[in-house]
């Protein structure tokens, strides 16, 4: 097993008399959660907004959730100085491909984009839980995961962040009609699946005490991005 | 990994209108390798009560069969049938005499009294720490999962047919998403006058 080389352990002659030592640890986790569904003409993207530590809570309002272009919006919860600091590479990385290509990307191009930016930290990664939702060429719903080193899935529906785990099963069974065995499967239309990603972060906020507060629900169409907020437990 | 997650599997039990339900996997495995896949986690300890024991194998037949034998006593010494509330209470005072060397099961009981036909929910921790809610209680390697379900699908007063579907499709979704629960489910519905068994057909991977 490795063993780390510690210097007050290894060497206790080299130690100071009343001197403390602490170790640093350049990971957070600031919790929340990011519910995102895809469908024909349309993406939603909800996020929660309490960002906390521990037992405590920083702020209630929170927006987790990042409009990068007219039809792409990123959500990123976990360690919040890694989120900033990967949206705001990211916003650089963007603005520098549209002055090469004199246009605006593509969703799928971002989600490249992202992996890439995310593999690039492989040795210390972006301590982050990334869902990307947006409209494909097509003006239809796609929806991008992320892994905290880079891997990238194309999906139609995904949970992420603290309460991922809750929420994942949920949107199996309501929104891939999962152990349903049903003849055929109903399309979910915008209304339903704005109605299912509200009453999935209703129920996390039962659980889970780093989601909570508010949900900001984005919901992409070809007319634009609409946003709405619902309110949340607050305890 | 927690040793309470060596053999995987997972239960739930849930309150309805006048009846309880509870159900769990059939797999029973050491880590990723499946040893047997029709292996009963719920045990009938009383005409109307069920046990559910979850965690290290090896403890969950221990404690099944001591509490087996300080119920049998109980009821010689009383002459009375064990209603699901002292049950707990027996677990939970059994569990804590092992303290600081506990078996590693979660358990979960789930019954009707004798008497009353009051429904009864509960589970513990390993050292016996009760929790006694009014809507479901859960227990396994897919807790989490199982809370997300249990939290959306479920409302007070379901009738015994509604509260069957609930927990079904609470289980078998929450375990299809944890790799070591799952390969068939069990549920039992208890009413007052009868009790329902159904095997549940699922992906087995």
């Amino acid at each position: 097993m490795f063993q780390q080389m510690n210097i007050q352990q290894n060497f206790p002659e080299y130690n100071i008399p009343g001197k403390q030592h602490h170790d640093f640890s350049p990971y957070e986790s600031n919790g929340g959660s990011i519910v995102a569904i895809a469908g024909k003409g349309y993406a939603i993207i909800a996020a929660d907004t309490r960002l906390s530590s521990g037992y405590s809570i920083h702020t209630r309002k929170q927006k987790k959730t990042f409009k990068l272009t007219d039809t792409t919006v990123l959500g990123s919860t976990g360690c919040w100085c890694d989120t900033l600091s990967l949206t705001s590479l990211l916003a650089y990385r963007m603005q520098s491909y549209v002055h090469t290509h004199q246009k605006t990307m593509s969703t799928n191009a971002i989600a490249q984009l992202i992996s890439v930016m995310m593999y690039n930290k492989r040795f210390f990664p972006y301590y982050v839980s990334n869902v990307l939702a947006g409209l494909d060429e097509e003006g239809n719903g796609v929806v991008y995961s992320y892994d905290p080193i880079g891997h990238c899935e194309k999906t139609t529906y995904r949970a992420g962040g603290t309460a991922g785990a809750l929420l994942q099963p949920v949107l199996d069974n309501q929104i891939g009609y999962k152990n349903q065995n049903l003849a055929e499967k109903p399309e979910i239309t915008k209304e339903k699946a704005i109605s299912i990603a509200t009453d999935t972060f209703i129920s996390a906020s039962e659980r889970d005490i780093y989601t909570g507060d508010s949900v900001v629900i984005c919901i992409i169409t070809k007319d634009g991005i609409e946003e709405k907020t619902v309110q949340l437990r607050k305890d | 990994m927690s040793i309470l997650a060596y053999n995987g599997g997972c239960v739930v039990a849930m309150r309805g209108k006048d009846c309880v339900a509870i159900a769990t996997d059939h797999r029973f495995g050491v880590q990723a390798q499946t040893i047997d896949t029709d292996f009963e986690k719920v045990h009938q300890v009383a005409p109307k009560m069920f046990l559910g024991l979850v965690g290290l194998q090896t403890d969950i037949l221990t404690v099944r069969e001591r509490l087996a034998f300080r119920k049998k006593l109980y009821e010689i010494r009383e002459n009375r049938e064990m209603t699901p509330k002292v049950f707990s209470s027996m677990l939970s005072n059994f569990l804590y005499e092992r303290r600081f060397g506990p078996y590693f099961i979660e358990p979960v009981i789930a019954g009707l009294d004798p008497k009353t036909s009051e429904p009864f929910i509960c589970n513990m921790d390993l050292i016996g720490c009760p929790n006694v809610p009014d809507d479901f209680v859960v227990a396994g390697t897919c807790g989490e999962q199982l809370y997300g379900m249990c939290e959306t699908l479920w409302k007070p007063d379901l009738e015994p047919d509604q509260l069957f579907e609930v927990i079904s499709q609470s289980m078998i979704n929450a375990f299809d998403r944890d790799a070591i629960s799952g390969w068939g489910a069990s549920v039992y519905i208890i009413e007052k006058d009868k009790i329902t068994v159904k095997k549940l057909k699922t992906r087995m991977d």
